[in-house]
């Protein structure tokens, strides 16, 4: 993918506005390319100053960033603790199976994304499944399966 | 002046002098792996816990190297609790470190008998910080950090690619406590950090063999208006 | 919107706001919290609007619809409250809400089917006040958030907001308001519990011009959502706190460090701040008192270290969440250097609570030591989860059982894990013990954030400290060598000992290498890692030992000590667990048994899951 540098530039100025900026940042330009492009980095870096090797270490700590881009769909499970007593890792288990992929990876044709989530505060939900910022509520292995199925029959994969 | 007592005697210490600092001044022997007088303190390896007190409050544990000496601290340096948590330590670093001569020597010192855990790779890097603290703070360049988390960190440059910062002056190799950062040679080139990034062996014409970055060549040429000549040219 | 300079003009808006108020106008109140608009509160929201204006002309009705925070029954949502009366309804849907207009607003009759039925008695209870779960609770701090539109300052002004803030800077000097703090007894509700009055003392001590003060919402104990709760339901409370907070200090900026995992939190909080500068409380001159003040947000970016004070000062600073050592502390040596003060959302929350009520009043809820309500996210195997505001001090029996409806599928209590990943766990023998500081460190586990996990005789106590360390291990900044490599040499441990490979002297090397790390550690994270684990060897280590030397997992969880099987009387041969099953391990004919390959079977419990006729046997 292309990335348009001037483009970097406006999401960057939009958010300088003290030293501590490269973090809010870096958050904006993952938000909207749902990625860190690399170009993002070394750009963030020279507008606020910032040693590239510090942003480097900024992108690569936090959870919310991303150097690989990531899929059309992003399904997240939440992990925490509520989620978990009620079933969570088997729905995890369940869709690792389903897209051959392990949490934290993106599918090959860059479709499904699968990432774990440290509790949403929505507890009396659990399990919770996201998808694109989308919450689907105490799920069980069944939900889940139509939940994917939705997705792949929505991408004419089936 | 804070007055405090390290191991049963009394001293007496200059204001904003660290514990370590103090121990140093006084030939108290305490271990340190993160610890530089150049740098500023970091308290990440743990190794230079010491058993400090400031009544009523119980004795706890402190890292020497961060905590100041405070008016009517008393301070052990060598107690059993210290001793405990050091062999912990140690073994800990050992997780990784199996084999680096100093860490050997220490566990040898504190009695460590058995290494209960191991990680499946070795890895001499502790991840002390040393060396990006000196790249930042005496070299002043910042080409590497301590990227990831966890288990997962480790000291690289940006993308994990040949820096385009990197002065390639071997600070780091030199800081480093275990020689977990080799200075590579190749002919024309030297490397620091992972084998990709390759510097161009430039010398200065005037001492003739001090090794110079490309970035540094311009500078100097601004400054002293000498042209560099190219190790490359020469031969 | 109105502008306000002085506390004159704040009064007057208050009134006129209170002017436009028709206290006969029946008011529905939608929860709109996370939880409830999963459920579909917002639609239900809507659907009440198109009521009003799709109403025939001759046979009008007026009412008031709104969306509130978050009313903390999450377990019975969507739930709408009809007020004045207080009838409160649990799970409703869209296609309730003619029903609920035609009878309930129209004539003043309740709809049975859509009122709480406590699960004990059978009884249907018609007002909110009335539920059991509401009932034992003091909500302080949550008061409001089941009346007020969380998008409208308006609200918050008329029911007496910013009223404390008034008083503040009109009638106390900031030495005052840290009198008023210390003797109110409030401690750090984030979970170290130390007195905030004097915290505050601390910072506001401190020479310099230049200081900040710091709301902590970085919430990431997984399984507490409190913090989110308050900031959605109410973002107006803790703002008016920050800036009482940022008078008594001398603190001209704020910042709001909160999770981005909170998008609704994070929009509300960010309206109610461009709203206060809007009408004047903050900014320059605040109520004509010469105080400037003004607030930001900063994003969390997933890192639960930045919990702790120093990570998240260097979060802020545009750093990699890594603590640093203390002292100096954040009071003295603070965000870019200055001296800053930091309090979590529950705190800050409390501010204008004091501050209106008086000290003597907050100082007389609780206990001799531990001062005010506290709030809980009662999660796990529990009848009613949700959000409680008890007084400090009652019973953890009373918050289960009588709070929380006991536990499900008539199972029995195991243990509570109070503080998350830095707690521990409580084990039905002390129920009893009073829920304050003191009392939950004497039994191994802490205050914390506000996280109660239930655990039922269904839960494997191994496999749950492991849940706990796998969760710090993961979050671990990496710094400090205890931590980074103590924590995953604990939870190699643990699984190991869960994966049925456990070696006698695993136990006593746990208790070793974790009180090392708790003693050993950098930062608040190492320094309770451990907990979980130690505390569950405290109460049940025969469990331990059930997996080391017998191998078996009594609870019949951990994966390497179990085998699923299918019991022949039971199964049908549906053929349901075996389409399922994720590693074709089943097989069988349909209307036939069907067999489980054990050296296939993963143990991931899907076919348990789905069969219908109890046909499947885990032993």
């Amino acid at each position: 993918m292309q990335i348009p540098v001037s483009e970097i530039h406006e999401i960057i100025d939009r958010e300088a506005d003290d030293e501590g900026s490269i973090i809010s940042a870096l958050e904006k330009v993952q938000q909207h390319y749902r990625y860190l492009p690399k170009e993002a980095l070394i750009l963030a870096s020279q507008r606020l100053g910032v040693p590239l090797s510090q942003a480097y270490a900024v992108a690569t700590f936090y959870n919310a960033f991303s150097l690989k881009p990531k899929g059309k769909y992003c399904l997240q499970i939440c992990m925490g603790t509520a989620c978990h007593v009620r079933g969570s890792p088997q729905l995890l288990d369940q869709m690792e199976t389903k897209f051959n992929i392990k949490a934290g990876e993106t599918t090959p044709d860059h479709l499904f994304t699968l990432e774990t989530v440290n509790c949403l505060g929505a507890c009396a939900l659990g399990p919770i499944v996201v998808v694109n910022d989308e919450y689907s509520g105490q799920m069980t292995v069944q939900k889940s399966d139509a939940l994917m199925k939705r997705l792949i029959r929505k991408e004419g994969l089936d | 002046m804070p007055k405090l007592t390290i191991n049963g005697s009394e001293i007496q210490v200059p204001e904003g002098r660290s514990v370590l600092e103090a121990c140093r001044e006084h030939d108290i022997p305490v271990p340190t792996l993160c610890y530089h007088p150049a740098l500023e303190p970091y308290g990440a390896c743990r190794l230079c816990m010491v058993e400090a007190s400031s009544p009523p409050r119980p004795p706890r544990l402190v890292a020497s190297c961060v905590h100041p000496c405070e008016e009517g601290a008393v301070i052990e340096t060598d107690s059993e609790a210290v001793r405990k948590s050091r062999r912990t330590t140690i073994e800990l670093l050992l997780a990784g470190a199996h084999n680096d001569p100093m860490l050997l020597a220490l566990a040898e010192e504190y009695g460590v008998k058995e290494i209960r855990f191991t990680l499946p790779e070795e890895d001499l890097c502790v991840l002390c910080g040393l060396c990006v603290r000196a790249c930042r703070e005496i070299v002043g360049v910042g080409a590497i950090s301590l990227i990831n988390r966890g288990m997962a960190r480790k000291v690289s440059t940006p993308f994990q690619i040949a820096s385009s910062t990197c002065i390639a002056c071997g600070t780091c190799v030199l800081i480093c406590p275990t020689d977990a950062i080799k200075l590579k040679d190749i002919t024309h080139f030297h490397s620091v950090h992972g084998s990709d990034s390759e510097f161009e062996r430039v010398y200065c014409q005037i001492c003739d063999d001090v090794d110079l970055s490309p970035v540094v060549i311009q500078d100097v040429d601004v400054l002293i208006g000498t042209t560099i000549e190219k190790e490359v040219d020469r031969d | 919107m109105a502008s306000i300079h002085t506390a004159q003009e704040l009064d007057t808006w208050r009134e006129s706001l209170a002017a436009k108020v028709n206290p006969d106008l029946p008011l529905i109140t939608v929860c709109g919290g996370t939880g409830c608009r999963v459920y579909g509160s917002e639609q239900v929201w809507t659907a009440f609007q198109d009521e009003l204006t799709n109403q025939k002309a001759d046979a009008r009705l007026n009412y008031d619809v709104k969306v509130t925070g978050c009313h903390g029954f999450c377990e019975k949502g969507p739930l709408v409250v009809i007020r004045p009366q207080g009838i409160m309804y649990t799970n409703v849907k869209v296609s309730d809400v003619a029903e609920i207009v035609g009878e309930t607003i129209a004539k003043n009759k309740v709809i049975e089917r859509l009122l709480y039925v406590d699960p004990q008695t059978n009884e249907e209870i018609k007002c909110e006040q009335d539920v059991p779960f509401y009932k034992h609770q003091h909500r302080l701090i949550l008061g409001l958030n089941g009346l007020l539109d969380p998008t409208r300052i308006e609200e918050y002004i008329s029911q007496g907001g910013f009223d404390s803030l008034k008083k503040v800077l009109t009638s106390l000097s900031p030495d005052d308001v840290i009198e008023e703090m210390k003797k109110s007894g409030l401690r750090g509700r984030g979970g170290a519990g130390f007195p905030t009055g004097f915290k505050w003392e601390l910072c506001r001590q401190q020479p310099g011009d230049v200081k900040y003060v710091i709301c902590n919402a970085d919430e990431g104990d997984p399984g507490a959502y409190m913090d989110r709760s308050i900031m959605e339901g109410n973002p107006h409370l803790v703002l008016e706190g920050m800036i009482i907070g940022a008078y008594a200090m001398g603190a001209k900026q704020g910042y709001v460090y909160i999770r981005n995992e909170y998008p609704l939190a994070v929009k509300h909080l960010r309206l109610a701040i461009s709203q206060a500068e809007d009408v004047g409380l903050l900014g320059e001159n605040i109520l004509d008192s010469g105080f400037d003040f003004t607030v930001k947000i900063k994003l969390g970016s997933g890192a639960f270290v930045c919990g702790e004070e120093t990570a998240l000062i260097a979060s802020i600073e545009g750093q990699i969440g890594e603590p640093r050592p203390r002292p100096p502390y954040p009071a003295e040596f603070g965000l870019w250097g200055k001296p800053t003060n930091i309090n979590n959302v529950k705190s800050w929350a409390s501010v204008p609570i004091i501050i209106d009520k008086g000290s003597d009043w907050y100082a007389s809820i609780g206990t001799e030591t531990s001062k005010g309500t506290v709030i809980f996210s009662v999660v796990g195997n529990i009848n009613n989860t949700g959000l409680v505001e008890v007084p400090i001090g009652i019973s953890l029996r009373e918050l289960i059982f009588d709070i929380g409806g006991g536990i499900p599928n008539g199972k029995s209590f195991k243990a509570a894990q109070i503080g998350g990943p830095s707690g521990g766990c409580i084990p039905a023998e002390h129920l009893d013990i009073p829920i304050d500081y003191e009392s939950l460190q004497s039994l191994g586990a802490i205050m914390g954030s506000g996280g109660l996990v239930v655990a039922d005789e269904d839960t494997c106590m191994v496999d749950f400290a492991a849940y706990f360390m796998r969760f710090t291990q993961e979050e671990s900044c990496g710094k400090c060598v205890p931590c980074r490599v103590g924590t995953k040499a604990m939870l190699e441990t643990l699984e190991r000992i869960c994966a049925g490979d456990g070696r006698p002297g695993d136990v006593d090397y746990l208790i070793e290498l974790g009180e090392e790390i708790k003693r050993s550690s950098l930062c608040g994270l190492g320094q309770t890692a451990p907990n979980p684990v130690l505390s569950t060897i405290r109460y049940f280590r025969d469990e331990y030992e059930a997996h080391i030397v017998d191998k078996t997992c009594p609870a019949k969880v951990c994966k390497g000590l179990i085998t699923y099987s299918v019991i022949e009387e039971n199964c049908t041969g549906c053929m349901v667990c075996l389409r399922n099953c994720p590693e074709g391990a089943i097989q069988g004919k349909k209307k036939e048994v069907h067999v489980i390959d054990a050296a296939i079977c993963t143990r991931c419990g899907m076919c348990m899951s789905v069969c219908k006729f109890d046909a499947i046997l885990v032993e």
